[in-house]
């Protein structure tokens, strides 16, 4: 399948009170179009960092980004200034489903305003304005119609109950959950080739968890659009995903087809974290360390001090990419070559 | 005490705030060292009729007033008239407000109502309309401008202290140590005090700056100490009928208060950022 | 409907807030050392006409029953006759209000227009020179004596430049008399010269009243939009492409404002007791010209009559901020 984004060697950095901190560290990652790429880790790996530079919203003053580049259809993304993102990126050819449904909406407008404003810039139907962004803008009644429309019709794909009447409501007035749908509706009305959720559900409740992320990716096959999904939550990751990336303090470690993922491991990193979550016996088998500072990182692959694997190599030098099988790349000088729980 | 030493060091890294304690540090030297600095000490009470609306010179620095007196001069020996009215007047205010405060935040009841109403009928007026009644009432003089002040600016110590002391009784180590069976009294002493000493030290020295200012605007008014009392207030409305020649005579006083109260404010905001970020936020009716 | 609640509720407060102001002022007025009476009679005045006087003032009536009385007539509109200019103390008072309300309204305007951009903007290129500027600014802005700045600017731009006038409300004779506001007056009768030679009038005293406002305000909004600038909705906009210039002036202001709505009640109290010291500098004909020569000419009926009508506006305005607070943040309304 043709390839939508390729990271390739990103390096970002991060201001600290004790120097810059390491976050990302030469990462590489592939999505597909139509793919539904799930990443995991620990929290402090990165994830939501890697998010964040592919749409170029990293905190101006603290992050930078050292090295690499984010091929989005061709382009790399680095190299567009803002104003160029801004027009034809973000919003349009790539949107987000934050993490917190609760804080995300501005609480006093309803949420018509913002989902018509955001339609007002970003709408598909908009022709890309070759004129500075600004305050106002010209907003044609007969795209506004068409506009309302869609997203009368998208509220309704999301399981809004009456969306007219829900477009004049405010934010608070609606659940978590349904606030969640109500961004699941944003992220898809610019119709982007690809939605970067970021932990779209760990704010919301167990039980309407599983719900809200069935729904989406019911709707993102439906449209053919791809999502990178982050998550430190396995069982959604195999849920939902067609292939998985496993990051560890600001390398990745492994990705491959959701099967290959769970069923043969070939990380020592995977494989723990497999095995950390409680079995059918209920056994919880702990990862032993501790993950390691971002300041000063374990040089070669982060993983080594935890690894039973490590030999001397490992802690030299990171380890490149290695195709295992089909999809499968794994990035350990020792991939175990077994099934998974066949010892770690 | 660790905790001063701690607060000291995180002021010392804040620059506006060191400002702020330098032109502090003026003056009180200025107030101080008045006989020691000033030129001419005498013209406080001497008058020199010969020697009137002199431009700043050689021999007069500031140059000279209505009366031939030293501008300079008169300008530090009004700087004890400023700290005077400053220190006592806040220093009052906290102590009938802080007392309030407490009181009505430790008792919940109709009498902790009634005195935070009656602190509100204080600040239901800004402060210098009151003053300036009661210091017309009473007559100017500096022991009634200090009462005037005293009386309208206690409420401020009263609200913060009663917030803050309603605010602790929800903590649990208040009532921990009250189920433990601790008397009101230790327990205010002990325990509640320390923990309000922040937001008042940042109040006393923000209401050392408001004071000043309304100190100021009533000796302007003719309200404060008479002459030949070198109050800064009264100096600037002296000035008026000989301006725009005697510019100097209008610009010194008046560059001299606002120095004084900068100073004051930006020591409070750099206490106020040190000793509790919290308070940043809420919004102050400065005052 | 909550509205009405609300505004019934601080109602209630009113009414014993303002008698508690109005016994403050009583209880002033009346602990005088000297003779209020006799210093109104005039010192050629024998022992028996002050007595007459007294008797003819009611004030040889015990304190509780004069207070009493004060308030009864108080209700029906009475606010009691200048010990000085023998004139009724409600029609001075209404009078010389529309130049106090003029003077501070546009110096209010002047401070909301001016400074909650400015705040913006200072939030927005933080540490930029404009907000090392803003921030001197809006230090000195509390720090400066209004009077003193006022004298200044006078010194400046009425004596040393000439631009504008040195003190008063208008040189010739006023537009008619609709508001008694000239600039409105002017403007509703199409006369043009007179409303330029008001606003050149209004120019100093205006800019004195507002700099500590101005200087709050930028403080508060700056504040404000830094604050909100940390939102996850502002990371969601971002995120999502939409214009800088939506956000900040749209979604990013509108979220600072509500914390600055409670500011403009702080900022009449400011501007209020500007008013007094302002009018003083600049012999601007309002009511607080009137409180500081009542004040010096002793006449404490004159006094009383100011400070209740100050307390009752102010309350009465923050009363408007409480409701309009309530109007401005959806949420308060809904809950």
């Amino acid at each position: 399948m043709a390839e939508l984004l390729a990271v390739r060697g990103l390096r970002v950095d991060f201001a600290t009170d004790r120097g810059p901190a390491q976050v990302l560290d030469r990462i590489n990652l592939d999505i597909a179009a139509g793919e539904v790429v799930g990443l995991v880790g620990e929290s402090g790996c990165g994830k939501t960092t890697l998010a964040r530079a592919i749409l170029g919203i990293l905190p101006e003053g603290s992050a930078r980004i050292r090295e690499g580049e984010v091929r989005f259809r061709g382009t790399d993304l680095l190299t567009q200034g803002p104003a160029a993102m801004n027009e034809h990126v973000r919003g349009r050819a790539i949107t987000f489903i934050p993490q917190d449904p609760f804080t995300s909406f501005s609480p006093l407008f309803p949420v018509g305003t913002q989902i018509m404003d955001l339609m007002k810039w970003k709408s598909p139907r908009a022709r890309e304005q070759a004129r500075p962004a600004s305050l106002f803008g010209r907003y044609p009644r007969a795209r506004q119609r068409a506009d309302r429309e869609a997203v009368l019709e998208t509220l309704r794909a999301v399981q809004i109950p009456e969306p007219a009447r829900a477009l004049r409501r405010l934010p608070h007035e609606f659940s978590g959950g349904q606030r969640q749908r109500l961004m699941i509706a944003m992220a898809l009305l610019p119709q982007p080739d690809l939605i970067i959720a970021d932990e779209p559900t760990t704010a919301l409740d167990v039980t309407i968890q599983a719900q809200i992320l069935r729904l989406l990716r019911a709707l993102v096959k439906e449209r053919g659009v791809s999502v990178l999904f982050t998550t430190h939550d396995l069982g959604t990751a195999h849920e939902l995903c067609d292939r998985v990336v496993v990051m560890y303090a600001g390398q990745e470690m492994e990705a491959a087809p959701t099967d290959a993922f769970f069923g043969r491991p070939a990380h020592p990193y995977t494989r723990s974290l497999l095995a950390s979550v409680p079995g059918p016996d209920g056994e919880i088998r702990d990862i032993p360390g501790e993950v390691p500072s971002l300041v000063t990182p374990p040089p070669g692959c982060r993983f080594h001090p935890r690894c039973d694997h490590a030999t001397a190599e490992c802690r030299v030098e990171r380890p490149q990419p290695r195709a295992l099988a089909d999809g499968h790349g794994v990035r350990c000088h020792h991939p175990v070559d077994a099934p998974a729980g066949a010892g770690a | 005490m660790t905790a001063a030493w701690f607060v000291v060091a995180r002021l010392a890294r804040d620059r506006s705030a060191l400002i702020g304690l330098v032109l502090i540090a003026l003056l009180v030297l200025a107030a101080l060292l008045a006989p020691l600095l000033s030129t001419h000490p005498d013209d406080v009470f001497e008058l020199h009729p010969s020697e009137r609306l002199r431009a700043p010179s050689g021999t007069h620095w500031l140059g000279t007033d209505r009366m031939g007196a030293d501008v300079y001069s008169r300008l530090l020996f009004g700087a004890r008239i400023t700290i005077l009215i400053g220190l006592i007047a806040v220093g009052a205010s906290l102590a009938i407000g802080v007392p309030i405060g407490l009181v009505a935040g430790y008792h919940h009841g109709w009498a902790s109502d009634l005195l935070m109403r009656v602190s509100d009928i204080f600040l239901a007026v800004p402060q210098v309309v009151l003053a300036i009644a009661i210091a017309q009432t009473l007559g100017p003089s500096l022991p009634n401008v200090i009462l005037a002040l005293s009386v309208t600016y206690w409420p401020w110590f009263a609200r913060v202290v009663y917030a803050e002391t309603r605010a602790l009784q929800k903590e649990a180590f208040v009532e921990s140590t009250a189920a433990l069976g601790a008397s009101p009294w230790r327990l205010t002493v002990l325990h509640v005090l320390p923990n309000i000493a922040s937001p008042i030290i940042v109040r006393a020295s923000i209401g050392m700056g408001f004071t000043i200012l309304t100190a100021a605007a009533l000796g302007f008014l003719g309200l404060g100490p008479p002459p030949p009392t070198p109050e800064w207030g009264r100096t600037i409305a002296e000035s008026r009928e000989f301006l725009p020649d005697a510019w100097w005579y209008a610009a010194a006083p008046g560059l001299a208060i606002f120095l004084t109260v900068m100073g004051f404010n930006l020591l409070g905001d750099g206490l106020r950022d040190v000793l509790d970020p919290r308070l940043r936020r809420s919004p102050s009716r400065d005052g | 409907m909550r509205l009405l609640a609300l505004a019934l509720h601080r109602l209630l407060w009113f009414v014993p807030t303002l008698l508690g102001l109005l016994v403050v002022t009583f209880v002033i007025s009346r602990v005088v050392p000297s003779d209020p009476v006799a210093l109104v009679a005039g010192e050629t005045a024998t022992p028996a006409q002050v007595e007459a006087l007294r008797r003819e003032l009611g004030y040889d009536r015990p304190l509780p029953v004069q207070f009493v009385d004060y308030l009864a007539r108080l209700a029906r509109g009475d606010m009691g006759v200048s010990l000085f200019t023998r004139r009724p103390i409600l029609d001075d008072l209404a009078h010389r209000l529309p130049a106090t309300i003029e003077l501070t309204v546009v110096a209010m305007l002047a401070s909301v227009l001016v400074g909650i951009p400015l705040g913006v903007l200072s939030a927005l290129w933080r540490n930029s020179l404009l907000d090392h500027a803003l921030r001197v600014l809006t230090v000195s802005g509390l720090a400066i004596a209004g009077f003193w700045l006022g004298i200044m600017l006078q010194l400046l731009f009425s004596m040393r430049l000439g631009w504008t006038p040195l003190n008063g409300r208008l040189p010739g004779f006023p537009p008619s008399n609709i508001t008694g506001l000239y600039l409105v007056d002017a403007a509703l009768t199409w006369d043009w010269a007179t409303f330029g030679a008001a606003l050149r009038h209004l120019a100093l005293p205006a800019a004195t009243l507002a700099f500590p406002a101005l200087a709050t305000l930028v403080r508060f909004t700056r504040a404000g939009v830094l604050d909100v600038m940390q939102s996850n909705f502002v990371l969601y906009e971002r995120a999502m492409g939409l214009p800088r210039p939506l956000i900040v002036w749209k979604y990013i202001l509108r979220s600072a404002l509500t914390s600055t709505v409670t500011q403009i009640g702080l900022l009449f109290g400011i501007l209020l007791a500007g008013a007094v010291v302002t009018e003083a500098v600049f012999d601007w004909p309002g009511i607080g010209t009137y409180a500081v020569s009542s004040i010096v000419r002793a006449d404490y009926n004159a006094v009383m009559g100011f400070t209740v009508w100050a307390g009752a506006i102010f309350i009465v305005v923050n009363l408007l901020v409480d409701v309009a607070h309530t109007l401005v943040d959806p949420r308060e309304r809904a809950s």
